[in-house]
């Protein structure tokens, strides 16, 4: 075992030594140091796995997977929060999953719709009201395609049959009308809920739409949410390779370009943890063949390009090369400009989804060096996907907490950290530099082309930012 | 330099223009004349009609839920760590909330029930959730707070948190308030009011003894951290010794000395310890703390004393009472900020005289608005309040009434941001006052925003400036009649009255 492996686990033991007995027992199994060539035994972690009460886990609930992440993007879609109000406020319109339509017309996204639950409807059951808000919403809205039912707990506990009135409204309305079993107490994680989100999308929409012409670049865009309009700069390069992007999953998605993409030729997956299942699925049922793919910096996104082109015939091979021959001097400006201004620095990285890994060769572009990574909800499938992209003795974390997290700051000392919301202001006390890399900290896009200029940019004002050096220190 | 295009100007180019354009073959829209037809008519009177008739689902709700008004309330004691008993995406997005207003950390627990906690209950949560917490973090309090989940599944706090003490996960002379803060009843304000109970019920359990000559303050719900410091400000300068009752104003407006708190301030605890002993409790807000005040009056057998802070006249009552409570003259100094407050209003009057308003907010901070939008000669026309009930309703339509200026105005309580875009609609006013979320109807309806309340997401350090007191009262003077000129130079930009002074 090498030295830097050996020093990375001395640490993470320091770490736990605050914990009582069993918990750290639990979290030295999510805590370890990276060797990439998956020899080291000892150096992977559990994951998806439920939290320990009490340690301030950063992870969120099923119905954030579900309502937050997969469905909540579907623009034309009526979207429910069904049961209190909270879970919909809390979650409202803060992912900026960008779309183009007339909201409350034609397009639903920023939006808070939800059943209130009130005493009553826990004593009494929801379903009622649920199919008296459905027909209300279909008055005010006629131009909705459909309605999702995103269940919160209450929903689950009080044993309400929501796939009924699901069934009996459908059939009155002649759309797809969604019941997601999304409770947050189900599962360990938004993981979850990024399954059932899957599955329902299987089981209502797939399949379902129209498309009236095929052509062999038909190809879907999957697990891209549009976050700053990351899948429109996604599209972009796809579209400029000669491939025609039938479906965007559910990035500015509507409820037709989720139902065909049963019709491309090759999905596309980005971010894979939260929409493998139903690239599982379209390839199971449907003989669609799904690749991965990464578009966060010029390195990766020209690796994937030609990936992607291997797939198809020589002429979208020969257009692939015209993108990255067109691309490549404006990324080697970008990267001139702003690699000097980063050159070394240390990135630590916590956050969801796929941006653990993706953004690694997106940083290193810019000469920089992620020396911690982990996943709030990863699973093994992730973590073995990560272990190569990084450094030997880097600390790959499982569902950090709080707590955890400050610690390796201060052991680290990154000279900035990649995270969310709840992350982000703990460390702009601590006076380390700091990024949302949930939201793009209302920036981005950070796909593809036009969203590297921008991620440079930003990475840029947060590791130089001149009112670092304004914090007056106690001595 | 190289020019960075990010969202703002990337997808207005012609590239991405076609793109759009492209994509519609794949999203079967509706055609656009539909559309536009459609969008008319969701302007109409008809519209307005069926849309005050729903009663069964809530569309931009302007109100959070019990357990946040727990945590937030929670949060404003000396080394105090709000805990929550119940599913953990709850807190995940507590915190989110509370930090997106703030710009400041926000630390809570969650206990991470699951379905087997469904099944079975929450005691084992519970108890390895404040074994961890009080390892972890070191608290002096633990005040424990519900979600949905556990109020279903009716887990017995007091019972939880006794076993807690018995098996020794917990010191017994560590102070663990709890309330249980169900989110399908009431809303956030019930949630502090719950809380705030909770932890001074609490707190106060063998302490009476004798009156301290202190006043208790309680400011309420108020997401301004800079109405707490005006508030402590106010009280030197009349001299009058206080205990402010979930004191958030460090948890959530602490210094950067490149430190992370965890515990940044807050009420002292022995302080909270003797408010049972103060000569009286004022409380700033009616709604937020019917319950806590009730309960101060009863129990503690104390003068309570409820004394809105929003505009000219609350406050001037405020002082007067006040000044008659504990035998105090009011200063000169607060005299003169009077004065200053008030001579502003009197320059502004012009731009706000006549102009009619919509507001959409908490009930307290409503009475407080319409009240002083009213004295500088402005018209309260639509009052929108999700989580207003038949009092408030009562309260604020008589506060209309007092004057000609509320002659037009009328409350709409259980109601949402969707029934506000039709009263903008078929009713238009000129400004409207309400939180981020109410930039939709902005961007509808073309209503300029005067962003009052919470949440405010998208403006910063507007919560460190105080709306309360006399000088609250110049700070949201100068917001309003400021936001009534931009609109102004906005409309007038390619006509002569675009004028240098105003």
């Amino acid at each position: 075992m090498s030295t830097a492996i050996k020093d990375t686990q001395k640490m993470i033991e320091e770490v736990l030594d605050a914990y009582p007995e069993k918990s750290k027992k639990d979290r030295a199994k999510h805590l370890a140091a990276n060797d990439p060539t998956g020899q080291c035994s000892t150096c992977q972690v559990k994951s998806n796995i439920k939290s320990r009460p009490g340690v301030m886990t950063v992870r969120g609930c099923a119905y954030a997977g579900a309502k937050g992440v997969v469905w909540g993007p579907v623009k034309d879609q009526i979207t429910i929060s069904h049961g209190p109000v909270g879970c919909g406020q809390y979650s409202w319109w803060s992912r900026r999953n960008y779309y183009n339509g007339r909201t409350g017309i034609d397009t639903f996204g920023t939006m808070h719709i939800t059943t209130d639950f009130q005493e009553k409807n826990i004593v009494y059951g929801g379903d009622k009201g649920l199919e008296a808000a459905m027909h209300e919403l279909k008055e005010l809205f006629p131009l909705a395609k459909g309605i999702g039912i995103l269940s919160e707990c209450p929903v689950g506990l009080i044993g309400d049959d929501i796939e009924a009135v699901s069934k009996r409204v459908a059939k009155e309305f002649k759309f797809p009308i969604v019941p997601v079993r999304c409770e947050g107490f189900r599962g360990v994680s938004q993981s979850l809920g990024h399954h059932i989100a899957n599955d329902t999308i299987k089981d209502y929409v797939l399949g379902k739409g129209e498309l009236d012409t095929s052509t062999p670049y038909d190809v879907a865009l999957i697990g891209d949410y549009n976050i700053g309009g990351d899948a429109w700069a996604s599209r972009k390069i796809l579209e400029e390779m000669g491939l025609r992007v039938i479906s965007q999953y559910t990035g500015d998605a509507t409820l037709n370009e989720i139902a065909i993409a049963t019709k491309a030729k090759l999905n596309l997956i980005h971010c894979y943890r939260s929409m493998n299942y139903i690239c599982r699925h379209m390839e199971e049922e449907y003989g669609i063949p799904w690749m991965e793919f990464n578009f966060f910096g010029p390195t990766k996104s020209f690796e994937s390009i030609r990936k992607i082109a291997a797939r198809f015939d020589e002429k979208i091979q020969e257009k692939a090369e015209a993108v990255i021959a067109k691309y490549r001097p404006v990324m080697e400006r970008i990267v001139e400009e702003y690699r000097p201004k980063l050159e070394g620095k240390k990135v630590m990285l916590y956050v969801g989804g796929l941006r653990p890994r993706h953004t690694i060769g997106a940083y290193e572009d810019l000469g920089m060096e992620v020396v911690a990574s982990g996943y709030e909800f990863g699973h093994g499938d992730d973590y073995k996907r990560t272990y190569p992209e990084l450094k030997e003795g880097a600390v790959i974390m499982d569902d950090a907490t709080l707590y955890e997290l400050e610690e390796f700051t201060r052991r680290l000392r990154p000279d900035m950290v990649g995270s969310g919301i709840k992350e982000k202001y703990s460390y702009h006390k601590l006076g380390v530099p700091f990024r949302q890399m949930h939201s793009w900290d209302y920036s981005g896009p950070y796909h593809g082309f036009d969203g590297f200029p921008v991620f440079a940019r930003d990475m840029d004002m947060t590791v130089n930012s001149p009112t670092w050096a304004l914090i007056r220190r106690k001595r | 330099m190289i020019k960075i295009k990010d969202h703002n100007e990337l997808f207005g180019q012609p590239d991405y223009q076609e793109q759009f354009e492209r994509k519609k073959e794949f999203e079967r829209p509706w055609p656009e004349e539909k559309v536009e037809e459609v969008a008319e008519w969701t302007k109409t009177e008809d519209y307005r009609k069926l849309n005050f008739a729903r009663q069964n689902i809530k569309i931009n709700p302007a109100k959070a839920c019990q357990p946040l008004g727990a945590v937030f309330c929670a949060s404003g004691f000396e080394g105090a760590m709000p805990f929550v008993q119940g599913a953990q995406g709850c807190v995940a997005y507590f915190r989110s909330h509370l930090s997106r207003h703030f710009k400041e950390p926000f630390a809570a627990i969650s206990t991470s029930m699951t379905e087997d906690a469904a099944v079975f209950g929450g005691l084992n949560n519970m108890l390895e959730g404040l074994e961890n917490t009080y390892a972890l973090y070191k608290p002096k309090m633990i005040s424990v707070s519900t979600t949905c989940m556990a109020e279903v599944i009716g887990d017995d706090l007091n019972a939880y948190i006794k076993t807690a003490r018995e098996k020794g996960v917990i010191p017994q002379d560590l102070p663990v308030p709890f309330a249980h803060t169900p989110s399908f009843v009431g809303s956030h304000i019930v949630g502090y009011d719950n809380m705030l109970k909770g932890i001074l019920k609490a707190l106060s359990e063998d302490r009476k003894g004798e009156q301290n000559g202190k006043i208790n303050i309680i400011p309420g719900f108020d997401a301004y951290t800079g109405d707490y410091r005006e508030i402590k400000r106010l009280m030197a300068l009349m001299g009058i010794e206080h205990t402010l009752l979930a004191d958030v104003s460090e948890t959530f407006d602490s210094p950067n000395t490149g430190e992370y708190k965890l515990y940044p301030g807050g009420t002292p605890l022995e302080e909270a310890m003797d408010a049972v002993n103060a000569a009286g409790t004022v409380s700033l807000q009616k709604y937020s703390t019917v319950k806590t005040m009730d309960y101060i009056q009863k129990e503690w057998g104390q003068k309570t004393f409820t004394l809105p802070l929003i505009g000219i006249r609350n406050t001037d009552r405020f002082f007067e009472e006040l000044s008659r409570l504990t035998g105090r003259p009011v200063p000169a100094a607060i005299e003169a900020e009077r004065g200053r407050a008030v001579d502003a209003m009197v320059d502004s009057h012009p731009y706000v005289h006549g102009r009619r308003f919509a507001l959409v907010g908490d009930p307290d901070q409503l009475l407080g608005m319409i009240s002083l939008i009213m004295e500088m000669g402005g018209e309260p026309v639509h009052i929108v309040c999700t989580n207003g009930d038949k009092h408030f309703e009562a309260e604020a339509t008589e506060l209309l009434a007092s004057g000609p200026f509320g002659a037009s105005g009328k409350v709409y309580i259980n109601k949402d941001m969707w029934h506000m875009r039709s009263l903008l609609f078929t009713e238009p006013v000129d400004m409207l006052i309400g939180n981020s979320y109410a930039k939709f109807l902005t961007r509808d309806t073309g209503t300029p925003l005067i962003r009052i309340g919470f949440p405010l997401f998208d403006r910063h350090h507007l919560h460190r400036y105080p709306i309360i007191g006399y000088q609250g009262a110049l700070n949201l003077v100068t917001m309003i009649v400021n936001t009534v000129l931009d609109e102004m130079d906005r409309k007038t930009v390619d006509t002569t009255s675009f004028d240098v002074i105003r």
